[in-house]
């Protein structure tokens, strides 16, 4: 496979200007990212608002779904790509294939309730067979977002809104290709009937009952099932200099499978298999829970007990246009050091704008600097605090995510490398 | 169906009898935050958990070790008053449980709509009766619930995690 340099660069080189999906600032970055264009192991990502034109930082692609078997394809764009969940899942009223539904040892059909940050996902569980960019697999259990069939027990939605509608979700959907293969792994083996339980069988429309799914039987991130390419992906968009209109750059599949995935001088961060985290350090201090995540639209770090120069935004009945992210009088830049299991280290540099300003742009989705606050925690709790690296920190770096218990040129997974 | 009335009456005594070893006169059905200690009991029949407490100058710190990984901290001042509750788990664990009474302004709380655009980002409620905090990605979630007006006197919010 050949290789371009990112779109930014050749725009600069050929033409000494910036298109608008290099950002309107200055050419201060010093490394560019190399990112495959062509190969059947890549799909495009387009960074924009999204379907329901109410994304900022939301990178998108395309999959093609088919009834098992046939060549009864519908293809949906405006899929999220999620490296912070795993498994293929669409908003049913985008939907017009109908796909086989999954059955419980019962005979009832099987739904799920995925919880997400601040909401939740509700559906049945059914097969297709996927397909994105050139790679294919075969009857994937996916879930269709819908309250059609089965309503939602109460505790499914836990007090969150539902993201079942494009406009709530952002989304047609989510491609889920984060480092575990399955959504919800050995937990959902067995009934949780003092926890949170995922799966549900339902023997009618309003009645749906916990019930357990063996790893085979549960959603599963699709890469895992390609016949080649499957131990993982790597995320592969331009750096951005302040904002921009759009981005463009690719999902590769495959992580040193074909010449277009190498891991060339990535560095290898291992990663707790249970927790999914790594450790970031800031000024000295261990964030334990930190993740990289594509799913989450800006840099979830820090509060402003901690760091005073970052306040939160406003959140008032007249002014809420940024709430939940940061609103710093002038652009502030950090360094952070970032910490794999296996002893790897590297210092990353960033900066946090104000985000209120830069939510005035009616035309910017891209938005390198902005972030918001995450929340405080101690060593006794192993998932805070943490720093999440949302999508800002995947521009202009290649961001590989090996999927967990499989091998890769640089060991098994589950790790990160950049 | 005999069988398994059998059962449910087989529970209930076994509820009772756990609340006798703890010493609680009542078995409140619902509640934690802001509820007495006895909720906290009612939390841990819930998780179906251990229960371990430290105790700290002016509160105790009750540890719940849930099924599964879920493991659930309650935060009972001296007055015998529950101010703070903080939790992890692969998934978020019955908020309704835990927050009793708060559940509602929670969930009024998390429908608010602001901003034009989506954030994708942690759960950040701070109201001035509540504040409740979610953060995390599938299969690890941690969070925090507590009322700002029921901290004991030089307790710090941070100190509930």
């Amino acid at each position: 496979m050949r290789t371009f340099r990112a779109v930014c660069t050749a725009v600069i080189g050929l033409a000494g200007a910036f298109s608008i999906g290099c950002g309107g600032g200055s050419s201060s970055s010093t490394k560019t990212n190399l990112i495959a264009t062509t190969g059947q192991n890549v799909a495009p990502i387009v960074v924009n608002s999204g379907p329901a034109n109410n994304y900022a930082n939301g990178a998108f692609t395309s999959v093609t779904v088919c009834i098992p078997g046939t060549s009864t394809c519908q293809t949906v764009d405006g899929m999220l790509v999620d490296t912070g969940s795993s498994g293929l899942r669409i908003v049913s009223s985008v939907l017009t294939i109908a796909l086989p539904q999954q059955k419980a040892q019962s005979g009832n059909p099987v739904a799920e309730c995925l919880q997400f940050l601040g909401s939740y996902t509700w559906g049945p569980v059914q097969t297709a067979d996927v397909q994105i960019g050139g790679e294919k697999a075969a009857s994937t259990l996916i879930q269709v977002l819908s309250d059609t069939e089965f309503s939602a027990p109460a505790a499914c939605s836990n007090g969150f809104p539902s993201a079942n509608t494009v406009a709530n979700l952002g989304a047609n959907g989510i491609l889920g290709v984060g480092p575990a293969a399955q959504d919800c792994g050995t937990y959902c083996e067995q009934v949780q009937t003092a926890n949170f339980n995922p799966y549900y069988e339902c023997s009618s429309s309003t009645s749906c009952q916990p019930v357990a799914e063996t790893l085979a039987q549960q959603v599963i991130n699709p890469v895992a099932l390609f016949p080649a390419d499957n131990n993982g992906v790597v995320i592969e968009l331009p750096a951005v200099s302040g904002s921009a209109a759009t981005l463009t750059g690719s999902l590769v599949f495959g992580i040193g499978t074909q010449s277009n995935n190498a891991l060339g001088s990535a560095t290898i961060f291992g990663i707790d298999p249970s927790s999914l985290s790594f450790t970031t350090s800031y000024q000295g201090t261990p964030y334990h829970g930190s993740f990289i995540d594509s799913g989450s639209n800006g840099y979830f770090i820090l509060d402003s007990g901690i760091v005073p120069s970052l306040p939160d935004c406003p959140n008032t009945p007249t002014d809420s246009v940024a709430a939940g992210f940061y609103c710093p009088t002038s652009t502030q830049t950090f360094s952070a050091i970032n910490q794999g299991t296996n002893g790897a280290s590297g210092t990353v540099n960033f900066g946090i704008a104000n985000a209120e300003t830069l939510f005035t742009s009616t035309t910017d989705t891209v938005f390198s600097e902005l972030g918001g606050p995450s929340i405080l925690g101690s060593g006794s709790n192993t998932v805070l605090p943490y720093f999440d690296w949302g999508l800002p920190f995947f521009y202009g770096r290649n961001v590989y995510t090996a999927i967990e218990n499989v091998s890769t040129p640089g060991g098994n997974g589950p790790y990160w490398a950049y | 169906m005999v069988e398994q009335r059998g059962n449910s009456i087989h529970l209930k005594m076994l509820v009772m009898a756990a609340a006798l070893i703890i010493g609680a006169a009542t078995t409140p059905a619902w509640a934690s935050l802001g509820g007495d200690t006895a909720s906290v009991q009612a939390d841990q029949i819930h998780l179906q958990g251990r229960r371990t407490m430290t105790a700290a100058e002016s509160y105790t710190v009750h540890e719940i070790q849930g099924t599964s990984g879920t493991v659930v901290r309650e935060y009972v001042s001296s007055d015998g008053k529950v101010f703070g509750i903080a939790w992890q788990g692969p998934w978020v664990p019955d908020m309704r449980q835990l927050l009793g009474s708060y559940f509602d302004q929670y969930a009024r709380a998390n429908q608010a709509k602001t901003g034009a655009r989506i954030r994708r980002g942690p759960v950040l409620i701070n109201e001035p009766g509540l504040v409740v905090q979610i953060g995390g990605h599938p299969r690890a979630f941690a969070g925090r619930a507590y009322v700002p007006g029921m901290l004991p006197s030089g307790v710090r919010a941070e100190s509930i995690q």
